[in-house]
């Protein structure tokens, strides 16, 4: 099993920008020890949740063909906490899409409060690595449950 | 678009600030990115990103950093140093670079000290002034 940690996309433009959602729930286990009587969602999960939105939307804009991992987080300010029963909106934002590597801007709101701007880099590591292997099975785009959330979308575009 | 070398100097040094999490008054034309700032590989695309987005150019990704493909040829390297062929192609391709040091030693662990933040400046100079 590979570890999700959004819950659906409500917005996606190849290549461009994409739109998800993260339910913060009190039956996340973590969040009982962080903190014990006061329950934050810790930042680097903000971060990986970004993460996941916009490897998403970089691996899409070359069709999955590319190895896309998380190379560089340029920046990262957390402005208010994310607590249980917050909905949480991740816009991610290309800034470059290259041959070797892409950028995204993110933003990640909670109605029309800022909590946090983070700034990652990809790397396609096929046009980076000099031809090293690496395992098939580490790539997220290999996995279902990844590509079920794109999928959902779709379906759920579609109705609309 | 003519700009003159101090705008060029401003531009690129708040983009390293950026880029490698490191303070103004660390970055000098004599900098070098990896050992003085602490730039990894990655960041380097990272940079060439930036420049390009914030000079509105196009930089053909093996023009600025050019070094990587010589360590496996046998004519360019020999006994981990440049042979004088390694050292003139190596100049050619990076006509932006100050070879002045490297050039009494060219030990290929040195090349890295090769990539300066004049040498940034150099570049966009020539080509946002071509």
């Amino acid at each position: 099993m590979r570890w999700i940690w959004i819950d659906k996309f409500v917005e996606f433009e190849s290549g461009k920008r994409a739109v998800s959602i993260k339910n913060v729930s009190m039956a996340e286990e973590h969040l009982h020890d962080h903190f014990p009587g006061y329950p934050v969602m810790p930042a680097p999960l903000l971060i990986e949740a970004m993460a996941q939105t916009s490897g998403i939307l970089v691996g899409e804009a070359r069709d999955f063909k590319e190895k896309v991992i998380l190379a560089k987080v340029n920046k990262a300010i957390f402005y208010m906490e994310a607590r249980p029963g917050d909905q949480l909106r991740l816009e991610a934002t290309v800034e470059n899409l290259a041959a070797e590597a892409a950028t995204i801007s993110g933003r990640i709101t909670r109605g029309d409060e800022l909590l946090a701007e983070i700034g990652l880099m990809f790397s396609h590591i096929d046009q980076n690595m000099g031809g090293m292997e690496f395992p098939e099975e580490n790539f997220v785009f290999d996995n279902d449950q990844f590509m079920d959330l794109l999928r959902g979308y779709k379906v759920d575009s579609a109705k609309e | 678009m003519s700009m003159s070398r101090e705008e060029i100097y401003d531009k690129v040094s708040e983009i390293l600030v950026e880029a490698l999490g490191v303070d103004d008054d660390e970055i000098s034309e004599g900098a070098t990115l990896m050992g003085d700032l602490g730039a990894e590989s990655i960041d380097f695309l990272d940079i060439v990103f930036q420049l390009e987005k914030s000079f509105g150019i196009k930089i053909p990704r093996e023009e600025l950093f050019p070094a990587e493909n010589l360590q496996n040829n046998p004519d360019l390297v020999s006994d981990g140093k440049l042979t004088e062929v390694g050292v003139a192609q190596l100049k050619s391709s990076m006509p932006h670079v100050d070879f002045t040091e490297f050039e009494k030693d060219p030990d290929l662990n040195k090349i890295p000290d090769l990539f300066q933040v004049k040498s940034i400046i150099n570049y966009i100079e020539g080509k946002v002034n071509s």
